[in-house]
């Protein structure tokens, strides 16, 4: 019955001069996320409007779940089309689209018409106003508000002289399409929360890239497929991710030999954050994302947070910085990464974990302590830069 | 160098099973249901396979019904047997040592009204015979044990336990999960009064997927499959042809060298033992020589977590277990048998398992000690503080 479907976004809307290059990206982005749909879809931009017209046999359920994961999308509508064989015709139309589209009780309802079509007999409120008699007399137990009406049927008389109706609104993710923020690396580990910190970030425009520290033998082969399948999960809504994986083994036993070992999280944190910030530059980022909340875990006090930040000279975004447990979890729910994320595979954060980790870490204490690191540490970090594996996941 | 010691898990196809199984899947694909030649042609490979288990165990090739593995046949088994029996009573009895494919069923089988007694056992793994035979009630309708621990290789007093059991009641049924035991220790069911025996076929050089469950001819069973009525109404599907023929060629190659195996298995684990007793800090669980599985050594490197060792020992091409591999996944990979031989936290958290194979070398055994005596020092280095 949808041979059209009308995506409505809002946000791109207003970005005044820019506002082509935001509508280009968008366009971009809904192509490659229906590449891997079934059907042939046609992708325009109308009057500010994009419009995507599906081929014969394409899946409309599908279809739309793919764009619920496109950033930039603010609400999708299914849309009817209509010949123009004159206004009962239409009419008719209209009371069979309400009737497939909604489970019919005691709304209210408003039509609105919108005529592009010029040498169309009738004028756009004589229209609304006809129809709405028309579907009161079909359906009597409905009835009319102007103002604040449960269901909108919008009426498009367009120029081809094609008519589009549509009412319903599907939601999608709203945010900006990705592609026109720039890009950022995100610190991936193998928990529930760097992939939803991910998930925000692209929300807003940025492309990701992504950095995973493992340490065999004391990740496995599993825990590092696990990063590669949460990497994965986010495509859809980021696109491809070169995702990093650093071996980070040697650094970890070396500061584990040579520093105080309630002072390990934070100083590996540390190095992790230096190693990322390398990679970050090297690709061309402009941030490091982290999925860090404040006082979640040792290493997230305001104190830690300080320490490990004061070793970048990017801006690190730490998109989930006031959520609650709770509220990250629901994010990985809705993102289908929690499945993932929970799989018990030891990650490098826990192996060495202290039982009593430092919470309020001196910055000058946490440096005075690292110095002792500075017989081989510069050789480690360039030995495991070097030794890094890039995966491109998509 | 490369050294599999992890053959419980699983082992590796035999050239000869695959050459069995591509010629039934490329030439003799029939369908043993269909009339015409292919289908006959095809049903000549079940018949040769199941004529070559029915004679390792020397019983009647009728009594073989080929499965999908050894997770099916115990199901089969128990829930098929507690089902056909259900009116003569509504108890049964097994270990608590048994493989998940036991326990869980007999999980199911409690939600189902049934009474379930589980037998402990000593620090070696065995089940004592008096505590069975005080567990054997009225309405006992059926005992299930394994006749080789999965994780230390323990041997259960099967022949005792048939006899025992049926002198108390000839009625009950006795099962026994023999997927660890079968082509490494010698099963006579007829002898040892086994009505229902479980095989795997991926645990000796067959192919995934295939196994086998021995059916006493006498023995009331209830299908778990219901269908087009193959393998005599019994379980039903297509015939797995290239399956069964794949299985049937790897239990004829192992029953053809089985005395040679079993003197080589008892040889690698012999090194393996006296190896492990070299290096500092080991405690080996599996008994020496034919007292225990030829084929299975188990032992705790304490200081060292099991995870750890077996990713450290897979850098170096030497793939071994933690406890039981099917039950390493779940969130707190600690084996049954382990606790219920009450080791210590220590050596519950580093047990590693070895295990063997025909085609395991003395060389893959110096490998792995080597690696080990080399290892353990820098691992336990940097054991959490």
């Amino acid at each position: 019955m949808y041979k059209t479907l009308l995506i409505k976004y809002g946000e791109i809307a207003i970005k005044g001069k820019n506002r082509h290059l935001f509508e280009d990206a968008l366009v971009r982005q809904i192509r490659h996320a229906l590449k891997s749909c079934d059907g042939e879809f046609t992708v325009y931009k109308e009057q500010g409007r994009i419009f995507i017209d599906c081929g014969d046999g394409y899946d409309y359920e599908e279809a739309v779940a793919a764009l619920q994961h496109v950033f930039g999308i603010v609400g999708i509508c299914p849309v009817m089309q209509a010949e123009d064989q004159g206004i009962d015709v239409l009419a008719a139309d209209a009371v069979r689209f309400l009737g497939v589209s909604y489970q019919l009780e005691h709304q209210t309802f408003k039509v609105v018409t919108r005529r592009a079509n010029k040498r169309y007999p009738m004028e756009s409120m004589e229209i609304s106003a006809y129809l709405g008699e028309k579907i009161l007399e079909a359906y009597p137990q409905l009835s009319v508000d102007v103002h604040d009406p449960e269901i909108l049927l919008h009426v498009e008389l367009r120029e081809s002289g094609k008519i589009f109706l549509y009412s319903k609104v599907i939601p999608g993710p709203g945010g900006m399409p990705v592609g026109t923020n720039g890009k950022a690396m995100l610190l991936l580990s193998g928990g529930i929360d760097s992939p939803v910190a991910g998930y925000m970030i692209c929300k807003r425009g940025v492309k990701l890239d992504a950095t995973y520290f493992h340490a065999p033998p004391y990740t496995s082969e599993r825990a590092k497929q696990k990063v590669i399948d949460l990497a994965k999960k986010l495509t859809p809504y980021a696109g491809p991710i070169n995702l990093h994986v650093v071996n980070f083994t040697d650094i970890q036993l070396y500061i584990y030999e040579k520093c105080p070992h309630d002072e390990l999280t934070i100083i590996m944190r540390r190095y992790m954050m230096r190693i990322a910030e390398h990679f970050a530059k090297e690709t061309k980022s402009l941030a490091l994302v982290t999925g860090e909340s404040i006082g979640q875990v040792a290493s997230q006090t305001m104190q830690s947070l300080a320490a490990t930040n004061a070793v970048c000279t990017m801006p690190v975004y730490r998109p989930l910085i006031g959520f609650d447990k709770q509220e990250i979890i629901d994010v990985s729910e809705k993102i289908d990464t929690y499945e993932t994320s929970i799989l018990p595979y030891e990650d490098c954060c826990t192996i060495f974990v202290a039982k009593h980790p430092v919470t309020k870490p001196n910055l000058h204490i946490i440096e005075a302590s690292e110095k002792k690191l500075s017989e081989k540490i510069d050789e480690l970090v360039r030995t495991a830069i070097e030794t890094t594996e890039t995966i491109w996941v998509e | 160098m490369e050294a599999y010691l992890d053959n419980s898990a699983t082992t590796r196809c035999l050239e000869s099973v695959k050459d069995v199984v591509v010629k039934t899947m490329l030439e003799d694909y029939g369908n043993p249901s269909s009339k015409h030649t292919k289908g006959v042609e095809a049903e000549r490979y079940l018949r040769e396979a199941r004529e070559v288990i029915a004679r390792s165990l020397k019983v009647n090739e009728k009594e073989i019904y080929f499965t999908s593995g050894g997770t099916e046949s115990n199901n089969w088994a128990l829930l098929g047997g507690a089902y056909a029996n259900r009116r003569a009573g509504k108890h049964l009895i097994t270990t608590a040592v048994e493989h998940a494919a036991v326990l869980m069923p007999m999980q199911f089988l409690e939600e189902q009204g049934f009474r379930i007694t589980y037998l402990p056992v000593d620090s070696k793994g065995h089940i004592s015979l008096r505590d069975l035979e005080n567990a054997i009630c009225e309405d006992t309708i059926l005992v299930s044990m394994m006749m080789v621990n999965n994780e230390i290789g323990a041997i259960e007093p099967v022949e005792e336990a048939g006899r025992l059991i049926k002198q108390k009641n000839p009625k009950i049924l006795f099962h026994v999960d023999a997927i660890q035991a079968y082509s490494k220790l010698r099963i006579y069911p007829k002898r040892m009064q086994i009505d229902l025996l479980s095989v795997s076929g991926h645990k000796l050089h067959g192919p995934k997927g295939t196994g086998f469950l021995y059916v006493n001819d006498k023995v009331k069973l209830k299908p778990l499959l219901y269908g087009g009525g193959q393998q005599r109404g019994m379980r039903s599907g297509t015939d797995n042809v290239p399956g069964a023929a794949g299985l049937g060629e790897a239990v004829r190659q192992a029953f053809a060298c089985f005395a040679e195996s079993e003197a080589h298995l008892l040889m690698l684990k012999e090194r393996m033992i006296a190896g492990l007793e070299q290096l500092d800090q080991v405690v080996v669980h599996s008994e020496r020589g034919t007292a225990g599985a030829p084929h299975i050594v188990s032992a705790a490197f304490p200081g060292v977590r099991s995870e750890v060792l077996l990713h450290a020992l897979e850098e170096r091409n030497i793939y071994v277990s933690s406890g039981s591999a099917c039950s390493s996944n779940k969130k707190l990979p600690v084996s049954t048998v382990l606790k219920e031989i009450h080791l210590d936290q220590p050596l519950l958290e580093s047990t590693i398992r070895f295990s063997f194979s025909r085609f395991t070398t003395a060389e893959e055994i110096d490998y792995c000690l080597e690696t080990l005596a080399e290892l353990l020092p820098v691992l336990r280095r940097y054991s959490r503080r």
